[in-house]
């Protein structure tokens, strides 16, 4: 794979090299000096004087990947790209490829080491490709409403700071967190209740089941004929999406106890209390997180949507609807990026919490 | 075939014409018929059995983990459920049954926390079991990164911890290998004679039986019954040698018998 990605780059920085090569003004010049470097470093790793293998071809093939890119960039600002632009960017990005997977490949035994590249890739990974969406965007000059690019997105972004901190909290902060709070509460204490009675469970989880199965665009209209146009309907919103998803996992957990474990504290003459708290409880926060993380995602989902059916003139559904009919694709955009980094930070956090409590399963002491 | 008492000692647990009948979808299983049993303070009785003779099941009636359809059933004097509310008695299981989210001394620590200990009596009590099943050190350690032997012996830890005087143990050694086996087997036997509580032991294993036991309990299957109890011979004081002795294969060579004679061939 490493060689297929070395021949490619050297084939990449020869057709840059050769085009670049028919123009004469000094533009150009710079991409016929990467386009030279990429084939030199491709040659002397595919005729392999040099092993590819090796670390310092690594921290060549990432430091001309991000010469490359730099440089790619730079001549976006002209009105046409130079000749061989094309041709540099793929070397440049299959020199990035060979630069990830080199590194994918080290194993260090240093802890310090292993956390840094198992953060160093993936953002390097994304880096690459805002630099691809940049290069394509814009050297294609594609139209701003269908794809705009991230600089511009990036632009729109701080020049819309307060806008965004507005919706933010009135989306993330009100709707998401106090909807997610209450749907996954009581959703939790239910789910108890249930445990403690059978008629409960007879009669509450088929219910449940129903309240699960209804369509999140024919609740939110009615959330926001009960509880207003404000964030509280949103909130509404979230808690039916969220609820059912730990009920049902909280009565899989609470369920999971092996027959040995609770025989064990029925030895000691342990009450129902202690039971729960000591044994059961435990053993359900595998599947308890489980809920939390998969509500994590649900609860933004819905509470966006949500905003579509009625909201004052504020929060990420609303803005997303609005710009979008006026034809501000970049803010949609901006929403977007904002939303999906709020996600992920939220379900990272749970996911962190639960390494915490339950460093212990199977699936995550190794 | 029942069997006397023996006069010259309490009686920890007496059995009395104990039946267990579970009603499955294929009909009722005769898992105890007509049991009669005594056990005296000190005593480390095994039983022995095919599997189905409902050893398992006549150790879960005594525990108050099964209730007997017919019969009586008494521990230290009381009923097997009060004496169980009374914590009477220290249960291993066929496995470890460690929480993997405690530590061994938390583990140790369970029973006690349930018993509502304070944590100066806590922490005496852990320190002192750990330290006679050998594991002091391994405190900090979760069940997971220790062996199958070291996590049975810290389930035998927690179990007596309770210090109860009754023990029960349900196949403790069944899934470990033949080394650690005998050296656990010398072990409990070590704990007994230095504790002088009185032992239950389940085991599908005759050298085991024979090794560890005052008395044997010769079960048989369908419908689960006692089909011979032998007294053994063999000192209180033993050590793995004696199973080379003509005494020692005597013993065991009447266990033989009597679960070849107990044992139908019609299935």
């Amino acid at each position: 794979m490493t060689r297929v990605l070395a021949a490619i780059s050297g084939a990449g920085g020869l057709i840059a090299l050769l085009l670049a090569a028919a123009q004469d003004s000094t533009g150009p010049l710079a991409v016929r000096a990467f386009g030279l470097l990429v084939v030199l470093a491709a040659m002397l790793w595919l005729v392999r004087p040099v092993e590819l293998s090796k670390w310092p071809s690594t921290v060549v093939a990432g430091g001309l990947s991000t010469v490359g890119a730099v440089l790619l960039l730079s001549q976006l600002d002209s009105i046409t790209p130079a000749a061989g632009f094309w041709g540099a960017t793929v070397a440049a990005w299959a020199l990035a490829w060979l630069f990830v997977e080199r590194l994918a490949s080290i194993e260090s035994r240093r802890q310090l080491i292993a956390w840094s590249l198992r953060l160093l890739i993936p953002l390097l990974f994304g880096v690459w490709l805002l630099v691809i969406w940049e290069l394509c965007t814009r050297g294609l000059g594609v139209p701003q409403v269908l794809l705009p690019s991230p600089s511009a997105i990036g632009a729109r972004m701080v020049s819309s700071t307060a806008t965004l901190w507005a919706d933010f909290k009135q989306t993330f902060l009100h709707a998401v967190l106090i909807g997610y709070a209450l749907g996954c509460g009581s959703g939790f204490l239910i789910a108890l209740l249930i445990d403690r009675s059978p008629f409960l469970q007879r009669g509450l989880l088929p219910i449940g089941n129903l309240v699960s199965a209804l369509p999140i665009v024919g609740v939110a209209p009615i959330m926001v004929m009960w509880f207003g146009f404000d964030w509280q309907s949103k909130a509404a919103v979230v808690v039916v999406m969220t609820f059912f998803p730990m009920l049902v996992n909280t009565v899989a957990g609470l369920a999971a106890s092996g027959a040995m474990q609770r025989d064990l504290m029925q030895t000691y003459a342990a009450g129902y209390w202690q039971t729960l708290f000591k044994l059961r409880l435990p053993e359900a926060l595998p599947f308890i997180f489980n809920a939390l993380k998969i509500n994590s995602t649900l609860a933004l989902i819905g509470a966006i949507v949500a905003e579509f059916f009625g909201t004052p003139i504020v929060g990420m559904g609303f803005r997303i609807s609005t710009e979008v009919g006026r034809m501000n694709v970049d803010m949609v955009w901006a929403e977007i990026a904002m939303a999906a980094v709020a996600g992920s930070l939220f379900y990272g956090i749970v996911t962190l919490v639960e390494r915490m409590f339950t460093f212990w399963h199977p699936s995550i002491r190794n | 075939m029942g069997e006397a008492d023996s006069p010259s000692v309490a009686s920890v647990i007496e059995a009395r014409n104990l039946s267990l009948t579970f009603e499955t979808g294929d009909g009722p299983v005769h898992a105890l018929s007509d049991i009669d049993l005594s056990i005296g303070a000190g005593d480390f009785v095994s039983l022995i059995g095919p599997s189905g003779c409902g050893k398992t099941t006549l150790l879960r009636v005594i525990a108050d983990l099964e209730t007997p359809s017919d019969g009586s059933i008494t521990v230290n004097g009381v009923t097997a459920e009060q004496a169980r509310l009374a914590r009477a008695y220290g249960y291993v299981f066929q496995a470890a049954a460690l929480y993997p989210w405690r530590t061994i001394a938390r583990n140790v620590a369970l029973p006690l926390e349930v018993m509502g200990l304070p944590a100066r009596e806590r922490r005496e009590r852990i320190a002192r079991n750990l330290e006679l099943v050998n594991l002091q050190g391994f405190e900090k350690k979760y069940p997971w990164q220790l062996s199958g032997g070291m996590q049975q012996r810290a389930s035998i830890a927690r179990a007596l911890a309770v210090e109860p005087d009754l023990l029960l143990m349900d196949e403790p050694f069944g899934a470990l290998d033949e080394i650690v086996r005998d050296h656990l087997n010398e072990q409990l036997l070590q704990l007994w004679d230095k504790t002088g509580k009185t032992v239950v032991f389940v085991t599908h294993s005759i050298p085991e039986a024979v090794y560890l036991s005052t008395r044997i309990v010769v079960m048989s299957p369908r419908p689960g019954r006692i089909h011979e109890v032998i007294d053994s011979t063999l000192p209180r004081e033993r050590t793995l040698d004696i199973r080379e002795t003509p005494e020692f294969l005597d013993i065991a060579h009447r266990v033989r018998e009597g679960l070849r004679l107990g044992h139908s061939y019609d299935d």
